[in-house]
């Protein structure tokens, strides 16, 4: 089990298996778009501002007045944290700053270990999930 | 005394839906809030106190504090009775205003059970798990990516190193300090002293954080009573006063200008000073949280023991250890070394303090004439939603 988790670890890129996320109603739009390769964010009309998590209500201005809204997915890493040892090897977790404006929590993919860097230019994109619509995770751009 | 006549109720909203397979439980709970503060002739940004039971989707206030955006909430209660709490909640909200702890409480009630609670979607999925709820609004975006309290804490430490410089050095000397503390600890679960090489050279966890960077993993408990002051009066123990109190949440809020170089403290803190009326110059001994390094670093910036950034200059060459540096903190060991029982050392951190104001601490870690100390906490997560709590006490004669 370590060997590979050290192989991985020291020179390939990371992954983990992502479980399904919870899709509620009011969240249903972005995961039906997210199986079609699409990553949608919310903007509130009403004070223009774009916010994540998605959801009806906008956390700015408390305005009902919300619109999906597609986004490229592109950033930069705000923080990170790689979990060095894990039933399925390294992974990191961070939070990408959107170009729209809000932070994003994921996971970073496609990258070794320490090939990570605050302020790196990430753009997204989905991995299958266990049993669930596929999730946004973020990758080198 | 009494409550009578210090608060007035001048919002109130009923849901016009009795069945509601389009909107989720957190949105509901959201748009009842719009409806009473629409009522009352308010906005979210007024609402100071937030009480809500249960029903509402995920940790305590937490989650719905940040569905809602509510930003400047200095008072929470997610008491639970189950059907009355929310006439428990009156009561309580009322004690707030009349203390001065809020001025606007907003109450919220909302679920639906017509639809399953957490259905539909994958209910066991992360952040599910049954029950009445549709579950933290929050879960599907960031349940499912390996969170965990080290590797969100490691975000923060990350990003503090990357705007302040501070080092994985400066950070081991927590842990240093906890250690030297915890030697006189007979019940303390690491006992031994332990140097700055030997935090650095641990095995990393989650970037920057080492073994040695984190709390233990204890079973336990503890307990304390709280009297009024007839009955201090009455008894035969050394009298510890509460001066001043303060708590705060800190969430995402939307997102937008997320800064995680900085805890709820620096809302708590203040809060607690001003109402004990003394700064943190005159504090003698503190209980830092110490769930990490990086929490007690972090939090010692913002209760104003320094100046944001300078944490790391701060806590080192042993300037937290008792009888050594000029801020003796955690002199039971902490959670880094002590104790940190079920995972919440919030207790743990009154306890010692109220042992160091009674001069009952180890006779090798008390402060010598420890007439003013604060116990400091967060629960929760530092990188994602937490509520920080301050509390500052005095012994009394």
């Amino acid at each position: 089990m370590s060997d590979s988790h050290e192989k991985n670890g020291a020179t390939g890129n990371m992954s983990r298996p992502i479980p399904a996320p919870m899709v509620s109603v009011e969240t249903k739009p972005f995961w039906d778009a997210a199986a079609e390769g699409r990553f949608l964010i919310k903007r509130c009309t009403e004070c223009r501002k774009a916010f994540w998590y998605p959801r009806a209500m906008c956390p700015f201005c408390m305005s009902a007045e919300t619109v999906w809204e597609e986004s490229p997915g592109e950033g930069v890493i705000y923080t990170y944290s790689v979990m060095h040892r894990s039933p399925t090897g390294p992974y990191a977790i961070g939070y990408v700053t959107l170009n729209e404006g809000p932070a994003v929590l994921t996971n970073f993919v496609d990258v070794a270990p320490d090939g990570l860097a605050i302020g790196m230019k990430v753009r997204v994109k989905f991995q299958p999930t266990e049993g669930g619509p596929p999730a946004p995770v973020f990758a080198p751009a | 005394m009494g409550i009578k006549g210090k608060a007035y109720l001048m919002g109130a909203f009923e849901h016009p839906l009795r069945d509601a397979p389009d909107t989720s439980t957190p949105q509901l709970h959201a748009e009842c809030a719009r409806g009473a503060l629409i009522d009352a002739g308010l906005t979210k940004d007024d609402v100071d106190g937030y009480f809500c039971a249960g029903d509402a989707p995920g940790f305590g206030g937490l989650s719905m504090v940040d569905y809602m955006g509510l930003k400047n909430v200095r008072h929470l209660d997610s008491t639970e009775t189950g059907g009355s709490s929310y006439i428990v909640h009156v009561g309580h909200a009322v004690q707030a205003i009349a203390a001065g702890k809020c001025s606007v409480a907003l109450i919220t009630l909302a679920g639906r059970p017509r639809h399953g609670g957490r259905r539909p979607g994958a209910g066991m999925a992360p952040g599910g798990g049954g029950g009445l709820t549709d579950g933290p609004p929050e879960a599907g975006f960031e349940n499912i990516y390996g969170g965990s309290t080290h590797n969100t804490y490691g975000m923060c430490a990350m990003r503090h190193m990357y705007e302040y410089g501070t080092t994985s050095e400066q950070l081991a000397w927590i842990k240093v300090a906890a250690s030297h503390h915890a030697q006189w600890n007979e019940h303390a679960f690491l006992k031994d002293v332990v140097t700055v090489e030997d935090v650095v050279n641990s095995r990393m966890i989650s970037d920057p954080l080492h073994l040695l960077d984190c709390c233990v993993v204890t079973d336990g408990g503890g307990a304390l009573i709280v009297t009024s002051p007839e009955v201090a009066r009455s008894l035969k123990r050394p009298k510890v006063r509460v001066l001043g109190a303060g708590e705060a949440p800190k969430t995402p809020l939307g997102g937008q200008g997320l800064d995680l170089t900085h805890s709820g403290a620096v809302w708590s803190g203040p809060r607690a000073f001003e109402e004990a009326g003394v700064t943190p110059g005159d504090i003698k001994y503190a209980s830092i949280y110490d769930s990490f390094t990086i929490t007690v670093l972090m939090q010692l910036e913002d209760l104003g023991f320094c100046k944001k950034g300078g944490g790391g200059k701060f806590v080192a060459d042993g300037n937290l250890i008792s009888g050594v540096g000029k801020l003796p903190f955690n002199t039971d060991g902490g959670g880094l070394c002590n104790n940190h029982p079920t995972n919440r050392g919030g207790i743990t951190k009154v306890i010692e303090a109220v042992r160091q104001l009674r001069g009952e601490a180890h006779p090798k870690v008390q402060v010598a004439n420890c007439d003013l100390a604060i116990a400091h906490g967060t629960g929760g997560s530092l990188g994602t939603r937490h509520a920080s709590a301050t509390v500052i006490m005095e012994r009394e004669g």
